[in-house]
C-alpha cells in the first residue's frame, strides 16, 4: 500500500496518577515528513515524543508505526531512534563506537558496523574526530554525532527532542539548516520537539501547536503562521497584536467589530460568529502601516511610544487610545516608505486588507 | 577517589589557591605523623633482632623476613627451602578477602542501584538504614555473629527446625564463617562509593542503549557497568585491603585452621609470646603487596583516561 503513514497516534492518553499530561492525541504523520511538535515546556510534546520512542507507557490509545501497532513493545525493539535533548553519548566510548554501537545492536559484525559508522560520521563530517571521546568535542560536534548515531541504523522514524537547544544562536541555525538538508537527502521521517517557534517554521514540512496536552493546530507553517485558529497559537507562534472586540454588525463577508476605546474595525468573516460575540482579534505587526494623516476607513488612532531597533527592522510600540499596547513592525529597507514616527507623536494605523483574523477562543 | 579524576581537561577555578600551604598543613602533620612515622618504624623494626619477651634488640639481622620465607629444619641449621606455612596463610587471606570483595559487589550492586533509583527523599532513609549496624562496635557485632553461627545458635536451630538438616552443622571454626564476617564487616564501604557512582550516573544514557536496540542486560553490561566503574573499583578496594588484614573475623569465628595475615601480625604483637621484627616484616609485606595492587589500579586508571585522545 502505497503512502502508509509513518505514524498514526489514535487517541492516545498519558496520566501521571491524577494529571492529565495528553488528553487524547491524535495524529498521522506522513512517511518522509519533516513533523514539528511545537509548544510551550509542559505541553506534553517531549511526553508524546518518548511515548513513541517507547520511554513512557501510553496509559489509552495506541501508537502505529507504518501500520504496525507499536506501543506495546520495548524501546529496544522500535525501529526508531532518538536525538536526545543532551544528546546522551556513551562518555566511556569513543566517537566511532558511540556510532557503531546500535550496528552491532542489531547484529552486525563489528567491522561492518565499523565501516557503517565511518560513513555516517563523513556524513556529518566529523571523520577526523573518530577516536575521539565525546568530552574532547564542542557542543555542535556531540550534537552531529548524536545525530550520526541515531541515523546508522537506518531508523525508520527519527526523533529528536529539543536538540538544538543547548547551541548557541548562529550554531543553531546552520544546524537547522543542516537537519532539514540530511532529512531531504535520507528521506527519513523526522519528528522534531521544540519550544522554538522560529524554528518549527524553518525547519518543518507541518507542525502541531501543542499546550496543556492537546493538540491546538496541525497544518504547514504558512498556513499556521497567517490562519491561526485560536489565541494560544496566535500569540504563540511569532508576534502579534491581541486585541478584544465586539461583533457590531454583519454585512456578507465584512463584520464591523468595535474595540474598547469605541473605534470601530472592519474585518473578514472566518469563522462563525453572530452579532454581540466577544472576540479577539489577530494582527502581525509587519502588516500594518503607520501614517500621520487619517487616509482610511480601516483606521485605528494611537500615540507612538517607543521605537526599537533590531537589526533588519524597527519596532513600534503605539498606545492606542483604546489603551491596548499596539506593536508595529517596519522593515529597515523600506523606511522610505513605512515612516518612523518620534514618541510622543500621534499617528493613525492601516490594517492591510485580510491581515486581521478573528479568533473565536 | 577516582570519579573526580575522570573529567579530563577541566579547568577547577580555586578559591583557595594562595592560602594552599597552611590550609593542608593539618593533613600534611596527620599524614607524616601518624603514618609515614610508624610506617617507617615498622621498617627499621622489620630488620632487627627480636627479643624474647616482646620488644627489639636494635641490631641489624634478616631474621624476620628469613623466618617468613625460608624453611631451615626444626633445629634451623639446614640450607633454605621455601617455607610454605606463612604463604599459605597470605594465599588464603588474599583468597578469603577476594571472594568477600565479590560477595559485596554481587550484594552492594543491586543494593546501591536501587537506593540511587528512589526519590530523592527516600534515600536518605535507606542509606542511614544501611549504615545502621555500624553504630556498634565491630567487636561486639563479631561476637554475637559466633552466637548466631554456633551449634546450638539461632541459625542451626531455625534450619533443624525447617527440616533443612538433621543435625546442627559445624559452622564455627570454618572458613564460611570468617567468610561471612568478612562480607558482613566490609558491606557498607561497597555499597556507598557504588551508590555515589550510580547517583552520578546519567540515567539518559540507559534510554539512549535501548533505543540503539540493546537489552536490559547489554545495557547494563556496555553501559551501565563502564559509567559507574570508577565507582566499583572504590568499593573493591575498600572491603578488599581492609579484609586481607583483618584478624578479628578470623580470630573470632575462623580458629585456628583459618588463621589470616590480620592474626598473625596481631599475635606476634600480644603479650609475651611475639615476635616483633617477625610481626613488623609480616606487616611490611602486606602493605608491598596492597600498594602493588593500587599501584596496579592507578596505572590502567590512567592509561583508561589517556586513551583516546
Amino acid at each position: 500500500m502505497p503512502n502508509k503513514p509513518a505514524i498514526i497516534v489514535k487517541d492516545a492518553v498519558k496520566r501521571y496518577g491524577d494529571f492529565v499530561a495528553l488528553k487524547k492525541i491524535n495524529l498521522s504523520i506522513q512517511d518522509n515528513e519533516f513533523f514539528t511538535l511545537l509548544g510551550p515546556s509542559g505541553c506534553g510534546k517531549t511526553t508524546l515524543l518518548r511515548m513513541i520512542a517507547g520511554f513512557e507507557d501510553v496509559t489509552e490509545g495506541e501508537i502505529f508505526l507504518f501500520g504496525e501497532e507499536i506501543d506495546k513493545l520495548p524501546p529496544h525493539k522500535r525501529p526508531v531512534n532518538t536525538v536526545f535533548q543532551n544528546y546522551a553519548l556513551f562518555p566511556h566510548m569513543n566517537v566511532r563506537e558511540n556510532v557503531s554501537f546500535g550496528l552491532e545492536m542489531l547484529g552486525q559484525s563489528k567491522s561492518d558496523a565499523m565501516r557503517c559508522a565511518e560513513e555516517m560520521l563523513e556524513l556529518v563530517r566529523l571523520s577526523q574526530f573518530a577516536s575521539r571521546k565525546p568530552a574532547q568535542l564542542s557542543g555542535g560536534q556531540q550534537q552531529r554525532v548524536a545525530l550520526a548515531r541515531a541515523l546508522a541504523p537506518q531508523p525508520k522514524v527519527l526523533l529528536l527532542d529539543e536538540p538544538l537547544s543547548a547551541l548557541d544562536l548562529k550554531l543553531r541555525k546552520a544546524m537547522q539548516l543542516e537537519l532539514k538538508h540530511l532529512q531531504r537527502e535520507t528521506g527519513i521521517t523526522f519528528i522534531f520537539v521544540t519550544h522554538d517557534q522560529e524554528e518549527a517554521l524553518t525547519m518543518s514540512d507541518r507542525i502541531a501547536v501543542m499546550s496543556d496536552g492537546e493538540i491546538q493546530q496541525l497544518g504547514e507553517a504558512r498556513d499556521i503562521y497567517e490562519r491561526p485558529r485560536n489565541t494560544f497559537v496566535a500569540d504563540f507562534i511569532g508576534d502579534t497584536n491581541l486585541l478584544a472586540v465586539k461583533v457590531e454588525s454583519i454585512s456578507g463577508s465584512m463584520v464591523q467589530c468595535l474595540l474598547k476605546g469605541g473605534q470601530r474595525l472592519k474585518i473578514a468573516v472566518n469563522d462563525k460568529i453572530k452579532i454581540g460575540d466577544s472576540l479577539h482579534v489577530s494582527i502581525r505587526p509587519e502588516r500594518l502601516f503607520v501614517s500621520d494623516v487619517d487616509d482610511s476607513r480601516g483606521t485605528l488612532r494611537g500615540t507612538v511610544k517607543d521605537n526599537i531597533f533590531i537589526g533588519t527592522d524597527i519596532n513600534s510600540l503605539l498606545i492606542l487610545d483604546s489603551g491596548d499596547e499596539f506593536r508595529v513592525r517596519a522593515s529597515n529597507s523600506d523606511r522610505g516608505n513605512k515612516r518612523i514616527y518620534a514618541p510622543g507623536k500621534q499617528v493613525f494605523v492601516t490594517v492591510e486588507e485580510g491581515a486581521a483574523r478573528l479568533l473565536v477562543d | 577517589m577516582a570519579g573526580v579524576a575522570s573529567k579530563g581537561g577541566e579547568v577547577r577555578s580555586d578559591t583557595y589557591r594562595d592560602s594552599r600551604t597552611w590550609l593542608l598543613l593539618p593533613a600534611w602533620l596527620t599524614l607524616v605523623v601518624l603514618v609515614l612515622v610508624p610506617v617507617s618504624l615498622m621498617l627499621v623494626y622489620s630488620f632487627l633482632t627480636k627479643e624474647f619477651r616482646g620488644g627489639v634488640v636494635w641490631e641489624f639481622s634478616l631474621a624476620a623476613y628469613d623466618q617468613f620465607f625460608c624453611d631451615r629444619g626444626l633445629f634451623g641449621d639446614e640450607p633454605c627451602s621455601i617455607e610454605w606455612n606463612y604463604i599459605t596463610i597470605f594465599w588464603r587471606s588474599i583468597w578469603q578477602a577476594g571472594l568477600a570483595t565479590l560477595f559485596c559487589l554481587i550484594v552492594s550492586f543491586p543494593t546501591a542501584y536501587f537506593i540511587a533509583t528512589r526519590p530523592q527523599s527516600t534515600r536518605v532513609i535507606w542509606l542511614f538504614l544501611i549504615t545502621i549496624p555500624y553504630w556498634v562496635n565491630l567487636l561486639i557485632r563479631t561476637v554475637s555473629m559466633r552466637f548466631m553461627l554456633r551449634e546450638e545458635g539461632p541459625v542451626n536451630n531455625v534450619l533443624v527446625w525447617i527440616g533443612i538438616i538433621d543435625d546442627p552443622l559445624q559452622m564455627i571454626n570454618t572458613s564460611f564463617a570468617v567468610q561471612i564476617g568478612l562480607f558482613y564487616s566490609y558491606l557498607p564501604f561497597m555499597v556507598l562509593p557504588i551508590y555515589a557512582a550510580v547517583e552520578r550516573y546519567n540515567f539518559t544514557l540507559s534510554e539512549a542503549a535501548a533505543d540503539l536496540y540493546a537489552t536490559k542486560y547489554v545495557t547494563l553490561r556496555r553501559v551501565i557497568i563502564p559509567s559507574i566503574q570508577p565507582g566499583i573499583i572504590a568499593g573493591c578496594i575498600l572491603v578488599f585491603v581492609p579484609s586481607l588484614g583483618a584478624f578479628l573475623a578470623p580470630d573470632l569465628l575462623g580458629g585456628a585452621k583459618n588463621f589470616m595475615i590480620g592474626s598473625l601480625i596481631e599475635e606476634q604483637f600480644k603479650g609475651n609470646a611475639g615476635n616483633w621484627p617477625f610481626g613488623a616484616a609480616a606487616s611490611m609485606i602486606l602493605l608491598s603487596m596492597v600498594m602493588i595492587i593500587l599501584t596496579l589500579y592507578a596505572r590502567q586508571q590512567s592509561k583508561a583516561l589517556g586513551a583516546g585522545s
